[in-house]
Parts: structure tokens; sequence; C-alpha cells
């Protein structure tokens, strides 16, 4: 189990009023799933989000990611978790402008203990990864919308992450470049990536495996999409035992029955 | 490993965004280029104003010592004029009694009236002198020859004049074997002595005729006559010991008991030129000083620029922390940025300043024509600037460090 998320609570002290943005969340995530974690404004799927990337802690309850209790750790410990089992895509890219495309994909490996040596080479089969092999020494406004995503999916991948966290990453592109992103998740899913998608489109959503849906700090739902085999199985067994049960007659159905 | 290579990243990163903002960094760090400047200037025109008092010093002599009578403070009442006096027989114990010395005269100055043919010259200065005088006083013999000891066993009426007195006294240019009247007697001319001019730093004034003579035919003038003594030490450094011996040797002679202070002064360069490097050393700390205030005011520049570069990039921190940066490790950076930049305008005001000591060189005439900017003064602007540096980066520094990656990455 990647992650294991239990009775998780976070409250927010604005002011003298205390916000409750997460009650008491249960999610476990296996390894090698596409989530999509979806829920409007308010919902609290930012600060679940926020807690899954270890970016902050929870008020109480328990997340262990990879068997790993991170809601006992200090600030030094979560930046080295951030550092080597997260990868973040963030809406608006966040590519520093100054440096290359493969400059960019090697900034995570600056603050890497292991990954110190061969950088370069990581970070240009990231690149290769995303389909940019041909970009390595572009900077970002050289690039297009489509293309800075995928250096910042490479970043995110070079320093193989146990879990790509990716927030809203269609919001600030086309809808073509998104149908791109989309496809380059699927793929990298197909090669054994977990993914976690946090986004408010259902098209987006549609594409993942399974969609988490909350609403007021609580999980209304938790269900496969037809995009998993699994489920598309289930639901062809269904219409099939549907039609079947079409194909059996019943006292509707037999011709001359109740007129 | 991680933080070495950090920090030449860090570096690296720091400088590219000084060259990408040049006049930017460079007005920022204005006040550590001109405190920069100030110190190696103002060091090096010290330096050379000092290497020229020194040069001065070193036309008296540097391993000379005077010794002659000083009625003590507050004591008149306790000893007589006649008590202070060197006489020539307490200078004559004094050669074998203190070993540092290398040579020793008495000096008689009188001013007695010179007539040379028909020129009369009142109050000219008169000495009696040793042979040794010759080994003590860095004057050489331009015409004739020196005094030596059988004028002085046969009580000579020769004498010695400067090239001053030659045309002063209209004497041929070589006057050797000619005579002139001191006091009424007659002395022979056997060599000519150069003049040395003193600075007037140090009550020299315009060279004039000067004559000197054997010491007991100046005897013969004046009997018993107020003396003074110059010598000279084996090395400059033997100042003290030769002080000590000579202290001891004229204590006992004038029986003076323990309590007493001494009736006399023995007194070298080296002293004046420890007094002068007090003063130096005093001027040294109010640059210090002045400089220690720019620094001040060019720090507070780095603080305000670090503070706006924290503020600028607040995403960039945000996005830093997200992908796995330690708090410390933003921490350094925006460290090493600030030391980074101050060092950079250290570089700067460093050639600045260096020009300037060019020029001053240049002038040949100054006194700090000999202007040399001292090791110290560029350790003091490196140090200072690196100083400077990290106390005033260290607060945008935190502040970076402390900032909440989540806050930082929504910052617009």
């Amino acid at each position: 189990m990647t992650i294991r998320i239990s009775e998780l609570w976070k409250i927010y002290r604005v002011g003298t009023e205390k916000v409750q943005a997460l009650r008491g969340v249960d999610l476990h995530i296996r390894a090698n799933e596409f989530v999509a974690i979806m829920g409007s404004s308010g919902s609290g799927k930012s600060t679940l989000m926020n807690i899954l990337g270890c970016l902050d802690q929870p008020t109480a309850g328990k997340y262990e990611l990879n068997g790993r209790p991170t809601h006992k750790m200090g600030a030094a410990a979560l930046s080295r978790v951030r550092n080597e089992e997260i990868g973040f895509v963030f809406q608006s890219f966040e590519l520093l402008n100054r440096a290359s495309a493969l400059d960019n994909v090697m900034l995570p490996l600056i603050y890497s203990r292991t990954n110190f040596w061969g950088a370069k080479k990581r970070a240009a089969e990231a690149l290769d990864r995303v389909g940019l092999s041909n970009r390595m020494d572009h900077r970002p406004n050289q690039l297009s919308g489509g293309q800075r995503q995928r250096v910042a999916v490479a970043r995110a991948l070079v320093n193989k992450p146990s879990i790509l966290l990716a927030d809203e990453p269609t919001g600030n592109l086309d809808s073509k470049t998104s149908e791109e992103i989309i496809a380059l998740f699927q793929k990298l899913h197909d090669e054994g990536q977990t993914i976690v998608v946090v986004t408010h489109e259902e098209d987006i959503a549609g594409h993942a495996r399974r969609i988490v849906r909350l609403r007021d700090g609580r999980i209304l739902s938790d269900h496969p999409t037809e995009a998993d085999p699994v489920h598309r199985e289930f639901l062809a067994r269904a219409a099939l035992m549907a039609t079947e049960a079409v194909a059996v007659p019943t006292a509707d159905s037999l011709p001359g029955g109740p007129p | 490993m991680i933080v070495v290579r950090l920090l030449i990243q860090t570096v690296v990163l720091a400088l590219k965004q000084i060259w990408a903002n040049k006049v930017r960094a460079m007005l920022t760090t204005l006040g550590i280029i001109i405190g920069v400047v100030a110190v190696v200037v103002l060091a090096a025109a010290g330096q050379g104003f000092k290497t020229f008092i020194l040069d001065e010093f070193a036309t008296l002599g540097a391993n000379k010592v005077w010794i002659f009578p000083r009625m003590p403070d507050d004591q008149r009442d306790r000893f007589s004029f006649r008590q202070i006096r060197l006489t020539i027989e307490q200078i004559d114990a004094l050669m074998p009694a203190a070993p540092s010395l290398a040579a020793i005269t008495p000096v008689m100055q009188i001013n007695e009236t010179v007539q040379a043919g028909e020129r009369v010259q009142q109050f000219v200065s008169i000495s009696g002198v040793r042979p040794s005088w010759h080994d003590i006083e860095d004057r050489s013999v331009v015409q004739g020859r020196a005094l030596m000891e059988v004028d002085e066993e046969e009580r000579r009426q020769v004498c010695l004049v400067n090239d001053k007195a030659i045309e002063e006294l209209s004497l041929p240019a070589d006057p050797s074997g000619t005579t002139i009247l001191v006091d009424g007697r007659r002395f022979l001319i056997v060599g000519v002595v150069e003049t040395k001019a003193v600075s007037p730093m140090f009550g020299g004034n315009e060279a004039q005729t000067e004559v000197f003579i054997p010491f007991r035919t100046g005897e013969m003038i004046r009997p018993r006559p107020r003396l003074y003594a110059i010598a000279t030490t084996k090395a400059p450094e033997l100042f003290v010991d030769a002080k000590e011996e000579v202290r001891a040797q004229l204590r006992r002679m004038r029986e003076l008991k323990p309590e007493d202070p001494d009736t006399f002064g023995v007194e070298a360069i080296e002293q004046v030129i420890n007094q002068f490097s007090k003063v130096a050393t005093g001027i040294t700390v109010f640059i210090a000083g002045v400089v220690s205030i720019s620094l001040l005011v060019g720090g507070i520049g780095i603080m305000n620029i670090m503070l706006v570069s924290v503020s600028e990039r607040t995403r960039e921190i945000g996005l830093r922390k997200a992908v796995g940066a330690q708090p410390v490790v933003i921490l350094l950076q925006f460290l090493v940025e600030a030391i980074t930049l101050c060092l950079a305008g250290c570089i700067v005001g460093l050639a600045i300043g260096m020009g300037g000591v060019a020029l001053m060189r240049m002038a040949t005439e100054s006194p700090v024509a000999k202007a040399e900017a001292p090791m110290w003064s560029l350790m003091l602007s490196v140090g200072f600037s690196a100083v400077t540096g990290v106390v005033f980066g260290m607060f945008p520094a935190i502040k970076a460090a402390r900032l909440d990656p989540i806050e930082a990455l929504r910052h617009e």
C-alpha cells in the first residue's frame, strides 16, 4: 500500500474561528493507481493534496507513505520525503525562467542525497520520457504551454518518486494540449507510475481509473471510472447481463401482454 | 559533498544574478565599494606617508644614541646644574661599561666669532669632537682629511669646515691649507665635510657654517664646557641594552640612590619612531572607524536588496522547498548570494582603490609618492565585506528559509 490515510483531520485557525478543512478522511491508494480527487472549492481537496504532498501536516490522524508515518516527521525529514517520494506538477508549471529545460528538470536532484552523480543524465532521461529530448537547452519562455507542463512532469519524475501529485495540471492549457498531458499521464500510468490528480474538470478526471469526491472535508464517494479496465469489464458484464435480461422474456415483454 | 556542490552552484547562480542586474548590483553595493576604496586609498596613503617620515628619520641615523644632562622634573631643589652636567670623565667611562656601544664621542658645542681674511661671521657653531665622530655621523669628508687621533693628542689647532662655510666665508674652492681665526686663535683647515640638511620637521633649518675642531683643542678655548655625547649602538635593536648599560654606569658614577630619578637622558631615534608609530596606529584606528560606518551603510543597502530579492522570488523559494530543499539549504543560498554580492562590490572597490594608489604613486614629488596598499587593508576589506554579507544577509535569508511553501507557491 503506497498511501494509507486514516481519520485525517485538519483544522485551521482563521482569526478566532476554527475552520475544519478535513473531517476524518480515510483513503488508501495502492501502487500504480491513477486516482483523481475532485471537489468544489472549499471541499478540502487542496488541503488533502498539500498533506498528501507532505507540504502540510494534519491536525489529527495518520498518513503513512510507503509504511513511513509522515505525520510524526519534522520539517527536515519532510523535505527529504518530498524530494525522494513525491513529484509535484503544478497548475502554473512553476519553472525557473532563467534556467534551461534541463536545468529545471535537474532542480530536485540538487537537493537529493542519493541521486547526485549523473544528475544530467537522469534529467535527460526524464525529458526523453516526456518526449522533449530535442528541447533540453530551451528556456521555458521558448516553449509552448504544453511543452512547459511536460518539462514540469519530467522534473516531477526525475527522482523516481513513488507518487506523482498533480494539482490542476491542465488548468492553464487549452483542450488540445490538455489531451496531450492526459495522454502523457496515461502512458506514465501504463509504465507503472502511481498518479494522483486533483482537478475539478470531469472529463480530465474521467481518464483516471478511480475518482474520489470530497465535500465539506469528507469523502462523498470513491468509485472506479469507465477508464478502469476492471470496472469496464464489470460494466460490460452488467450490460451483457442487462441485454441477457432483455433476451429472457418477462411477463411484460411477452407478446400479447397487458395492453 | 552535497554542501560543497550546492555552494558552488549557489555562487554561480548568484554571480549570474549579479551579472544580469549589473546596474542594480552596482548601486546596491555602492556603500561597500566606497568603503573598500576608502580603506585601500587611506591605508596606502598612510603607508606612503609613514615611509616618507621614516626615510626622514633614517637621515638622522637609525642606531644613533644621544646622552645628555637632564634636570628631573620638580627636583631643582635637590640637584644643582653643576651636579647635572656631564663631565668628560663620565663620558670616557661609558665606553668600557657599555659593550653594546660601537663608538662614542663627547660633543662640546660653542658659538664663536670666525674670521677668514676680511670676512667676519659671528655666532658660528663650533663643535669639539673626537675622531670617532666620523664613525658616528654619516657625513663624508669631501676634501682634505678627517680629524685624527694625533690632532686630538697634540691639541692641534686644526679644523674641518662644511661646504657651506666655503661659500659664507669666501674660502677657496679647496680650502685645505688655508687658515681661519676662531675666537682669535688661528686654525688650519685640513678638510671639508658635506653639509647634511636636517629636515625642518626636526628643528633643522637653513644649512649654516659649521666648524669642527679636536675636542682637546676645544678644551683650551673653553676649559669646562657643557657637554653631551653621541654614540652608536652595534645594531639598532641593541638600543635598550645600551640605554641600561649607560644608565647603570652614569647612576653609579653620580652616586644616585635607587629612589632617585635619572639626572641625564639617553635617547635614540628609535623612540621617536615608536612615538610616531603610535600616532600612525591612531590614524589607522580612525580609518577603520570611517570604514565601519561606510560598510554599515553598505550593509543596509545589501539587506534591502536581499529583502527585495526574497520577495521577488517567493514562488521560486516555494518551488525549491516543494521539491525538497531543506530550510537550512534555502538559508545558505540567500546568505551566499548576499556574501557574493558584497565580495563582488569589494573586488570593484579594490580595483578602484588600486587605481587611486597608482595615481598617488605617479605624483613623485608628494609625500604619498611611496603609497602602497598594505596587505592588512586588503584583508580588512575582504573580511569586512564578507562579514557585512553574513550579518546583513542573515535576516533576509532567515525570512526566506521560514517561508511556508504552500503560501509561497500561492504568492502573486
